[in-house]
């Protein structure tokens, strides 16, 4: 996928100022939060599982390379063909060459993020091959010809009425407003395409290296058609999903599809294990499954590693402060809210992706209810830091912190400098004490605020006062 | 026992009756105050703004500064937060002051926190006729556990309810300098916080930290609300919260 973070500040300002975004994201806001909430009650130990989660996602982070291996041993004698991709492209063209070599012309697809990190869906099409995202929401966003704005619901900027239209011009029937009926009409659109499709690409959630099996996690069962109803399977996914047991699995299945939809579980589970066996009713011939870097082991040994851990929940987005009001599309790239925020500089390149780590307000919202425990804050602040060292920030930024800073270690200057700027901000305030524009960057500030303005003298001259009064 | 009040620099520059009412609630309690007269920033906006090294000297000016306090109280959560939690961290560097550092984080209290939960007192000087509702500033809540604290005093407040909004928690959009970097954002952010805390139609929003006071009053003013006021919980607790009170008089000189 095209980057355009870098557009972040002039793209969340049109998603504010969107009536339609905005309807959407009142109409999301909150139910995802208020779900998740409700359903961790089940467990009475949800930190102690987190902990427990967070240490098993490092262990396998830290013993990558031994599981991976193990992994493939084991897929590999089930019968999985298993590639390895270094970047988005190599992942594309081994799809592409998979699918010429099983003269395969209709794929059916079911959710994939690193998909949308390589453009997948592009590729195939530019090859000449017919893709259908057959999860509800990215078959609305492949027909909107879009891009996801949630990493979990796609198409959570949408309306139904929305999708009302849509479904009426692009199916060619009457409209319906009702969710049910449009499910019902997107199922029975789809339902052909299952049948004759001659590839199926997933993702998987997880990677299990003591059985060497790929799992995903669905709801509409659109992923269990899509790994077993045509004759070759291609699951892609990274590097950083391989966990060491089927009962790492468990735990953090506990946590995912909570923090996720507050699900106590979700409807399906899919584990594939190698191709179709002999006696087998069902499943695909030929099974490929493509290891993909593009970026991760880079992180893997940086000092953000604990983004690895991510578990793809979008918990960190839905509660987001910034990203309940701009939606996801602003963020500029795959992945957007706070893990957002720090993958996609990492992955991208931190200067294509300069506002993503400074557009978060710190609340660490996101970090209390990621449920693999990424300092999501401490984080995107490593990243300021990286943009300083590096000097991408703005010089004003700069010198502005450099000069208060400096003025900061030196109490006498600092301390007429605030007498100074006491005095002035009562004097430019109003009647009722408020300032209603201020210049430079204080102009950001009295553009949809005013600033109760300083009364006049500062507390340590006050203090200084109060002491000289006592002691007399 | 000698409490260091560390009055942060926006109390400093933007609303010293914040410090002064610190100042009366830990007096009244019995400590020995002292506000070091060289104190100015703790360094929170380096920090945040990814300029480390500027942290870094303003934490250890910070260190010196309260080296002879038993305890350092600030009427702030995300001030309180940055010596607690991340002064460790920003000064892992410097293995020489690991015991300073470690020291001041323990010794380090959120207002509040310290009323409740080392000085243990009973009763609050102020009185206040009207309700209010409490807004929990991210910091302190998420780095410092400050929930209970402030309702607990506010409880003891004579003439005081309090009305919870629905949403006590969510982030008022101030974010330090994420306010004056991303505007539209930070006010789009702040304006659900006025609207939550407007539907309870409260007298006053009460609050730990002065920087989401200034976004929120500045908000409701810009929205037209000139009548609900903005208060910080020290200046509720300790009864200066009359606005027609003369600051100069108020210091006895």
């Amino acid at each position: 996928m095209q980057i355009t973070s870098n557009d972040f500040k002039q793209a969340a300002s049109r998603k504010l100022a969107d009536p339609k975004v905005q309807k959407a994201l009142r109409n999301a806001k909150g139910k995802l939060v208020v779900a998740r909430a409700k359903v961790i009650l089940e467990l009475d130990n949800f930190e102690e599982i987190r902990e427990d989660a967070a240490r098993i996602r490092d262990f396998g982070l830290l013993n990558m390379d031994v599981l991976l291996e193990e992994w493939e041993k084991r897929a590999t004698a089930a019968g999985t063909i298993v590639h390895w991709a270094e970047t988005a492209k190599e992942v594309n063209d081994l799809v592409i060459e998979i699918a010429r070599q099983h003269q395969v012309r209709k794929i059916i697809k079911s959710k994939s993020m690193l998909g949308e990190e390589t453009n997948l869906n592009h590729a195939l099409e530019e090859a000449g091959l017919d893709v259908r995202e057959t999860d509800l929401g990215e078959y609305i966003i492949q027909q909107f010809g879009e891009t996801p704005s949630h990493i979990i619901a796609p198409a959570v900027h949408k309306s139904m009425d929305d999708i009302a239209d849509l479904f009426a011009e692009k199916h060619k029937r009457p409209r319906l407003d009702d969710i049910t009926a449009l499910t019902h009409e997107a199922r029975e659109i789809l339902r052909p395409h299952f049948l004759d499709a001659d590839m199926g690409i997933s993702g998987a959630n997880f990677l299990v290296a003591e059985t060497g099996s790929s799992m995903i996690v669905t709801n509409e069962g659109n992923g269990r058609m899509t790994t077993t109803m045509p004759r070759v399977h291609v699951a892609i996914t990274g590097v950083e999903k391989v966990v060491a047991t089927l009962e790492d699995v468990s735990s953090l299945l506990r946590l995912l599809t909570r923090s996720a939809t507050g699900q106590s579980i979700s409807n399906y589970l899919s584990f594939t294990t190698g191709p179709k066996r002999a006696g087998d009713k069902d499943g695909p011939g030929e099974f490929h499954v493509i290891i993909v870097d593009a970026g991760r082991t880079k992180i893997l040994a940086s000092e953000i590693r604990e983004a690895l851990r991510c578990i793809r929940c979008g918990a960190c987005m839905n509660h987001c402060p910034v990203y309940q009001n701009i939606g996801g599309h602003a963020y500029g790239w795959v992945y957007p809210g706070p893990i957002g925020s720090i993958l996609t500089p990492a992955y991208k390149g931190i200067e294509n992706a300069i506002d993503l780590p400074n557009a978060a307000t710190l609340c660490n919202q996101c970090g209390v209810v990621c449920p693999v425990k990424i300092p999501l804050p401490d984080l995107m602040r490593k990243l300021r830091e990286q943009q300083v060292e590096k000097n991408l920030r703005p010089w004003t930024e700069r010198a502005g912190l450099r000069v208060w800073a400096w003025m900061a270690a030196r109490p006498r200057v600092y301390g007429a400098f605030v007498r100074v700027a006491s005095r002035m901000g009562k004097l430019l305030g109003d009647r009722s004490g408020l300032l209603h524009r201020l210049p430079g960057a204080g102009a950001q500030w009295t553009s949809g605020r005013d600033l109760p303005a300083p009364k006049g003298k500062t507390f340590r001259e006050l203090y200084a006062r109060h002491r000289g009064g006592k002691s007399s | 026992m000698k409490v260091g009040l560390f009055v942060t620099c926006l109390v400093d520059l933007m609303r010293p009756s914040i410090g002064f009412a610190a100042l009366k609630l830990l007096e009244s309690a019995g400590y020995e105050v002292v506000v070091p007269s060289e104190q100015t920033c703790c360094g929170q906006p380096g920090y945040n703004s990814g300029d480390r090294r500027a942290a870094q000297m303003l934490a250890k000016k910070m260190l010196a500064e309260f080296s002879g306090c038993d305890y350092v109280v600030v009427p702030s959560g995300s001030c309180g937060g940055m010596i607690r939690a991340h002064y460790p961290e920003l000064l892992a560097e410097f293995p020489e002051l690991g015991a300073e550092v470690e020291a001041i984080a323990r010794k380090t209290f959120e207002l509040t926190d310290f009323l409740v939960n080392v000085a243990r007192i009973d009763s609050v000087p102020g009185q206040f006729s009207g309700s209010v509702t409490y807004h929990d500033s991210c910091s302190g809540l998420r780095e410092l556990g400050v929930k209970a604290q402030p309702r607990a005093l506010l409880g003891k407040v004579p003439g005081l309810s309090i009305r919870e909004m629905q949403k006590p928690e969510e982030c008022c959009g101030f974010g330090g300098t994420f306010a004056v970097k991303y505007g539209d954002i930070s006010t789009r952010i702040a304006d659900l916080k006025c609207e939550d805390a407007q539907s309870v139609h409260a007298d006053a929003i009460v609050l730990g930290d002065l920087g989401c006071m200034l976004n929120i009053e500045g908000r409701l003013r810009r929205r037209g609300d000139s009548k609900t006021r903005v208060l910080h919980v020290a200046e509720v607790l300790a009864g200066m919260t009359d606005p027609s009170s003369d600051m100069d008089r108020r210091t006895g000189s």
